[in-house]
């Protein structure tokens, strides 16, 4: 059980002993939270005690009462906003200052308990500070976390940019300087590498806007009754040059028609980067089968490729962004390594699953269950 | 180097491929002859076969580290071969080490510690005067 420490500031032993045997027997615990929520609870009978005890042994909550000997809890509390201390408030006043109670809650005191309070009337407010600073360090934590994996993400994107610009304004320099002699001629092989590095950067870019189309949520989806036979044929014929160059049969079964409701490019862009990978992945003369079809009401893609498989180590990252597993056999292949982690989000988008079953050497089935059967 | 007669064999291991096409076309422009290699297994064959006098390694290659782990192994087995650390991580990360210093020469195996991006003909001579030429 997680404990939350609470400090509660009152001159009044009676009152602090009488916090102390409520709280100390109440747990808070909510269906989203891992585990309940439990409280300790110390003690300080004065403002100037209050304040010394926030340094040395800060609590997670403060209980206040206003009427304290020297400095007053609405002091204490504007020491505490002053000082940016992480300390929640409760203010505890009597019901003949209610105007000072809404004073506070101004300057910044979460709630307030009237005096004299029911335990009841004290522990239904402490549920509610409660769920408060739950939530609150739940985003804090979130915001973190968040700016770290988008600081990675950049750190990484900027290096694939960079790279291919430095090869690019290597091959430039070389012709710049003549460096292969005058014959335009010598430097086809320059041009050509320059040119399929600019490809690559073209294709990192253009799933780079869909990658941020989908995550701010502003991509126009357009769902309408989509033939996925259609589109599986067009995504084909799209890696024909390579499929030709490697040999590989691409073969699509399915029923003469697939009518699911969907947005067409979605599911285009599903497609092709599932057939592109089983037809780069693949073995010369190797071969691609992509399924489709119906099981308990929900559509079932399946890609499936005798190629070169992937490592059971390497599946968990797989649908990351930039992971492209690092084999002997795919080190010349082109890829922006974010195919995949655009798949994955699409998907997403229909509350739908992939799976990866891969046998390395043998071969590879992803499979793509969506609910999208009318 | 003028000598015609005789070109030195250069191995020079990088994970960019143009970045292996571009440096080889200036070494051999620069007198050299040049063996080329892809990933740190590849580097490790090519030192046993090719018996090279001068090795290049790329730091950050399928390791992050393969460029240390490839200069260790190279001057384990051949002490008197020189070798040159070729990076980018200072531009990239501002951190400054080299072989300069005593403390880096404890760790880092390598006779020379280049940042990635200088001209060929720098590297050249740099190269040169490893080799006495």
């Amino acid at each position: 059980m997680e404990m939350l420490k609470v400090l509660v500031v009152d001159d009044e032993p009676g009152i602090r002993s009488g916090i102390d045997r409520i709280l100390s027997k109440f747990t808070v615990g909510y269906p989203f939270m891992d585990e309940d929520i439990g409280y300790t609870v110390y003690e300080a009978s004065t403002g100037e005690d209050a304040i010394r005890i926030f340094h040395e042994n800060p609590p997670d909550i403060a209980l206040l009462d206003n009427k304290l000997p020297g400095m007053g809890g609405v002091e204490v509390l504007e020491y505490i906003k002053r000082n940016q201390l992480n300390i929640e408030v409760m203010m505890i006043t009597s019901f003949a200052s209610l105007e000072l109670a809404v004073k506070a809650t101004n300057i910044g005191a979460y709630d307030f308990v009237p005096k004299p309070f029911t335990p009841q009337e004290l522990r239904s407010s402490m549920e509610n500070i409660t769920k408060h600073l739950f939530l609150k360090r739940m985003t804090q934590k979130m915001n973190k976390e968040g700016k770290q994996i988008r600081f990675q993400f950049l750190s990484v994107l900027s290096h694939e940019l960079k790279n291919p610009l430095n090869s690019i304004e290597g091959y430039l320099r070389m012709m710049q300087e003549r460096q292969a002699g005058d014959q335009i001629e010598s430097y086809d092989e320059m041009i050509d590498r320059a040119i399929a590095r600019i490809k690559g950067m073209r294709v990192l870019i253009m799933d780079l806007l869909d990658l941020t189309k989908i995550e701010s949520g502003k991509k126009n989806r357009e769902m309408q009754l989509t033939d996925l036979v259609k589109i599986a044929r067009i995504s084909s014929e799209t890696m024909g040059p390579m499929a030709i160059q490697m040999e590989v049969d691409i073969r699509i079964e399915s029923q003469e028609e697939f009518f699911v409701m969907a947005d067409a490019e979605e599911m285009e862009i599903i497609l092709n980067n599932l057939i592109s990978n089983a037809v780069k992945y693949n073995k010369i003369g190797g071969m691609v089968i992509c399924r489709l079809k119906e099981i308990n009401k929900k559509l079932i893609i399946e890609v499936e490729d005798t190629g070169i498989g992937i490592p059971e180590d390497d599946i968990p990252t797989l649908f990351r962004e930039f992971v492209r597993i690092r084999q002997k056999e795919t080190k010349h292949i082109m890829g922006s390594g974010l195919g995949l982690s655009i798949v994955k989000r699409l998907i997403a988008l229909y509350d739908g699953s992939i799976e990866v079953e891969s046998h390395p050497g043998e071969g590879s089935i992803f499979r793509v269950v969506l609910p999208v059967i009318i | 180097m003028i000598n015609t007669e005789y070109r030195s064999l250069l191995l020079l291991a990088d994970d960019d491929p143009d970045y292996l096409f571009q440096m080889k076309f200036a070494l051999e422009k620069g007198g050299y002859r040049v063996v080329t290699a892809e990933t740190m297994e590849e580097a490790e064959l090519s030192l046993e076969r090719e018996q090279p006098e001068l090795a290049i390694f790329d730091l950050m290659m399928e390791r992050d580290d393969a460029g240390f782990i490839l200069s260790y192994h190279a001057k384990k087995k051949y002490p008197a071969m020189p070798v040159i650390l070729l990076t980018a991580v200072t531009a990239e990360t501002g951190r400054q080490f080299g072989s300069g210093s005593p403390d880096d020469k404890g760790w880092i195996k390598a006779d020379l510690y280049l940042e990635k991006g200088l001209h060929p003909d720098q590297l050249i001579e740099h190269i040169n005067s490893l080799l006495n030429h």
